[in-house]
């Protein structure tokens, strides 16, 4: 799971240690550290913005094991995610299991399934759905994608993606 | 050396819609000259262009000699061979005999039969080198859209990162008809029918194996593959419903039937409503992702006789103007 957290270090040489320490030691991934001298507190601490990846269970002792070194934790905050695109599949839906489906890329942590809307013309006939899926980012929603595609496919769905955006203008997402 | 005032002389082989275009677009080009033209029954020598189309038309032979096609290209002088003979993917004939034919006999090669180029690729563009002659083939993809000399020359020196495009506008026109007139994909494809936009068997265009040509073409052309057709993913466009292009529209999508070059895959993919890919009815659109110009996207009409015949004619041209160069040069340097 992605976690952003504002913490809060004495200004004092080698105190970010304190902080990379209990992460690491805990089999996090450390992807991004803000350090804002320029704006210290009125209780002389240096405000911290740290962005890790954890396992969900870990975080309760990750706390403990900042406070234990001296680090206040101001803020702790699950990524929002941020990254949307929907997915058509056409065929028996009805017939697979979609719940199964569902739930594999909801557990996969990063991406989940944020709505559904089903179309069923005949009882015999195939029938048609969107997903919308959502992810912390895009290559988290890419992986999320590739692993609908797979399970659909694997189900003789028909799997229609979006085009995927152009290498140079990658990162301007869809504004929607 | 042929000096620069002298016609430049075309052989048509296959006289079918494109061929017919081809012999209707010349018309208004004085420098060129059609010195025969061969159709499947029989071929017709310096032949008088509105006289040939207009048996054509009215279904009467065209022949007026007892040559076939491959005498046409190696024994009667001419210097470009216009192939616009049918797309075969199995094996490429009869276009493949006549590319190898005209290309041995030091004939420039024009076409917009992609069944050689899907089939033999290497070989051809090899053999055209090693003669000195040149073989182009705008009108194989897109039709009237320009996208092969696009690249090639106005693009010359940028690095083509990537290529995808709308790039059949049959199922173009079936998708979009399906998802403006809310109707189902078999009443479409009998409308698309009845037009002439679709053939009688629609397998080759609704399965994807045009786009997947024209992928292969362009793979071949600007990334080195050496690709052949059974190297594509392809996915067509039978199995899409008309629900499922209303519930993609309701989030500000349409469904188009895709060809991505760099990744060889044919499948209809969700694009945005305001996508440059978006085009609609039986247009064409491509996109080409380059190093420094970043992305280019060019669109038109895909198919028909004389937008075909555009492209060729083009190429002809280009053809010609290379030769008055080169024949300018030698002046000069003499």
């Amino acid at each position: 799971m992605r976690i952003s957290m504002d913490l809060e270090l004495q200004d004092r040489p080698g105190q970010l240690i304190h902080v990379l320490t209990p992460v690491s030691d805990l089999g996090g991934n450390v992807l991004s550290i803000v350090h804002h001298h320029d704006k210290k507190t009125f209780r002389n601490t240096v405000p911290v913005y740290v962005i890790f990846d954890i396992e969900e269970h870990k975080l309760e002792e990750l706390q403990e094991g900042l406070e234990k070194n001296g680090v206040t934790i101001v803020r702790i905050g699950k990524m929002r995610l941020r990254a949307r695109a929907h997915v058509l599949l056409i065929g028996h839906i009805i017939h697979t299991d979609l719940r199964q489906t569902i739930d594999k890329i909801d557990g996969t942590g990063f991406a989940e399934v944020q709505d559904l809307s089903l179309s069923m013309p005949a009882i015999d006939g195939p029938s048609s759905a969107i997903v919308t899926i959502m992810a912390t980012g895009e290559e988290e929603l890419n992986t999320a994608i590739a692993l609908l595609k797979d399970i659909a496919e694997r189900k003789d769905l028909l799997v229609i993606v979006p085009i995927g955006e152009s290498e140079l203008s990658g990162g301007q997402h869809n504004a929607e | 050396m042929q000096n620069s005032a002298s016609p430049f002389k075309l052989a048509i082989v296959g006289f079918g819609a494109v061929g017919q275009g081809v012999a209707r677009v010349v018309q208004n080009v004085p420098q060129l000259e059609v010195v025969a033209i061969a159709d499947s029954k029989g071929v017709a020598l310096t032949p008088n262009l509105a006289d040939v189309l207009a048996r054509k038309r009215a279904g009467k032979s065209i022949a007026n000699s007892n040559l076939t096609a491959l005498d046409v290209i190696r024994t009667v002088d001419h210097d470009v061979l216009v192939e616009v003979t049918p797309t075969n993917i199995d094996d490429g004939e009869p276009g493949l005999t006549h590319f190898r034919e005209a290309l041995k006999n030091k004939r420039n090669v024009v076409t917009s039969n992609k069944g050689p180029l899907v089939a033999a690729f290497g070989e051809l563009t090899q053999l055209a080198r090693a003669q000195g002659v040149g073989l182009r083939y705008e009108a194989t993809v897109g039709g009237a859209m320009p996208i092969i000399n696009l690249i090639r020359d106005t693009l010359a020196g940028t690095e083509v990162l990537g290529i995808r495009g709308v790039l059949n506008g049959t199922c173009n026109y079936i998708l979009t008809r399906m998802a403006e007139e809310a109707l189902e994909y078999d009443q479409v494809l009998s409308e698309a029918q009845d037009m002439g936009i679709a053939e009688a068997d629609p397998t080759y265009d609704v399965a994807g194996i045009d786009t997947a040509c024209k992928v292969v073409i362009l793979a071949n052309a600007f990334f080195n593959r050496d690709a052949i057709f059974a190297d594509v993913s392809v996915t067509g466009i039978e199995q899409i419903t008309q629900d499922a292009l209303q519930l993609a529209r309701q989030r500000g999508f349409e469904v188009k039937l895709i060809g991505d070059v760099q990744e060889l895959t044919v499948a209809p993919k969700l694009i945005p409503l305001g996508h440059p890919l978006n085009v609609s009815g039986t247009l064409n659109a491509a996109s080409i992702l380059t190093d420094t110009a970043g992305e280019i996207t060019v669109a038109g009409k895909g198919a028909g006789s004389i937008e075909t015949a555009s492209a060729i004619l083009s190429d002809v041209l280009n053809l010609m103007r290379a030769r008055d160069k080169s024949s300018c040069n030698v002046e000069i340097v003499f």
